[in-house]
């Protein structure tokens, strides 16, 4: 790939191949770890924020690495994940609307 | 004749160039996911704010049972698996379609990653993984979905004095309404999108296998497709979360 110009493409496609297996090696740990703190763990506040952090982890890497796209320019990179920031006022603003109201 | 100087200094924005280094395709399939994303936390936000809206279950973890009073523990639904009926194994069928859909997002990038070695054998094998593990997840998806709209006995007593099993949109034994409306609305969305994959990822089977990318001389198809269907896995992380362990 574009990354290894220093690297015969034999090589180059060795370390590839082995940059894949290394995410999902940590994409299915950390989805074992989910399961395993699913029954370890009370459930409450401290471990639906532990969830969510797991969970962006493994976006991150999906995102960066099988999407490629932690090797685009950065102008593509910032048009990508800066209007994924609304998101975070529309799930603080209807999460809270939501405790307002009780549908009875 | 005069020379030709430097009047001034060009951007990178000033024409000429691609600023995103990227190809009209893929740049379009990143702003159509950019798109996509914002559809699923539309409904995943309105999962939270319908979720927020009910009470939740206050008692003791362990004696939970489902009423139409409150929001359900999501494990105590997701308990069943194929071939074990009645046996209470909270989660571990989700877990399993959680990691058959990680695996197929890995054996699609293998397949952009022999495109970019313009090796077609390599390509055929690793995109006919993708789809099997695309198809293994729509198959466990219907009779995740089957379970659910059949339910278990002896089902749940409803607002109106009957017992009721199993789920549609109008009433659930698992708990309010809203509960089965966002499970067939999410899940049905998401698996739209697997379904979609599949058949995306079949006809550029075809044409890796009749030598069309071979001869256009790049398999950037391969890639465009590849970034819908690890886009499909993304959304599935999030669900899987905000669904299934939350």
């Amino acid at each position: 790939m574009a990354h290894s110009d220093n690297l015969t493409p034999e090589e180059a496609h060795k370390a590839t191949v082995k940059r894949i297996w290394t995410v999902t090696g940590i994409l299915a740990s950390v989805t074992a770890l989910e399961f395993a703190l699913a029954f370890l763990m009370t459930p409450g506040m401290a471990r639906n924020m532990i969830f969510v952090i797991m969970t962006f982890i493994k976006a991150f890497y999906i995102v960066a690495e099988f999407m490629h796209l932690r090797h685009e320019v950065k102008a593509l990179i910032w048009s990508i994940i800066l209007p994924c920031a609304f998101l975070v006022w529309l799930v603080i603003a209807l999460l809270t609307e939501g405790s307002f109201i009780f549908l009875k | 004749m005069s020379t030709v100087t430097v009047s001034k200094k060009r951007s990178t924005w000033d024409g000429g160039v691609s600023p995103l280094n990227v190809s009209y395709g893929k740049m379009m399939m990143w702003f159509f996911l950019l798109s996509d994303a914002f559809t699923f936390s539309g409904l995943l936000v309105t999962y939270g704010l319908l979720r927020y809206t009910h009470p939740a279950y206050e008692g003791d973890h362990s004696k939970f049972t489902f009423s139409t009073e409150y929001w359900p523990i999501p494990e105590k639904v997701y308990a069943a698996v194929p071939f074990f009926e009645g046996v209470h194994l909270p989660l571990v069928f989700v877990g399993i379609m959680t990691f058959i859909l990680i695996l197929s997002s890995v054996t699609m990038v293998l397949a952009v990653e022999a495109g970019h070695r313009m090796d077609q054998k390599d390509v055929e094998k690793w995109m006919l993984w993708t789809i099997l593990g695309g198809i293994a997840f729509l198959s466990c998806q219907a009779w995740e979905w089957s379970h659910f709209i059949h339910g278990e006995p002896p089902g749940t007593l409803m607002p109106d004095g009957t017992m009721f099993m199993g789920a549609n949109l109008i009433q659930n034994q698992y708990g309010p309404p809203a509960f089965a409306d966002l499970f067939f609305f999410i899940t049905g969305f998401h698996g739209f999108h697997v379904f979609s994959g599949v058949l995306l990822n079949i006809i550029i089977f075809y044409q890796v296998a009749t030598g069309v990318m071979q001869r256009r001389g790049h398999y950037e198809m391969v890639e465009k497709v590849g970034l819908y269907w690890h886009f499909v896995d993304l959304v599935w992380v999030f669900v899987f979360t905000f669904f299934y362990l939350i």
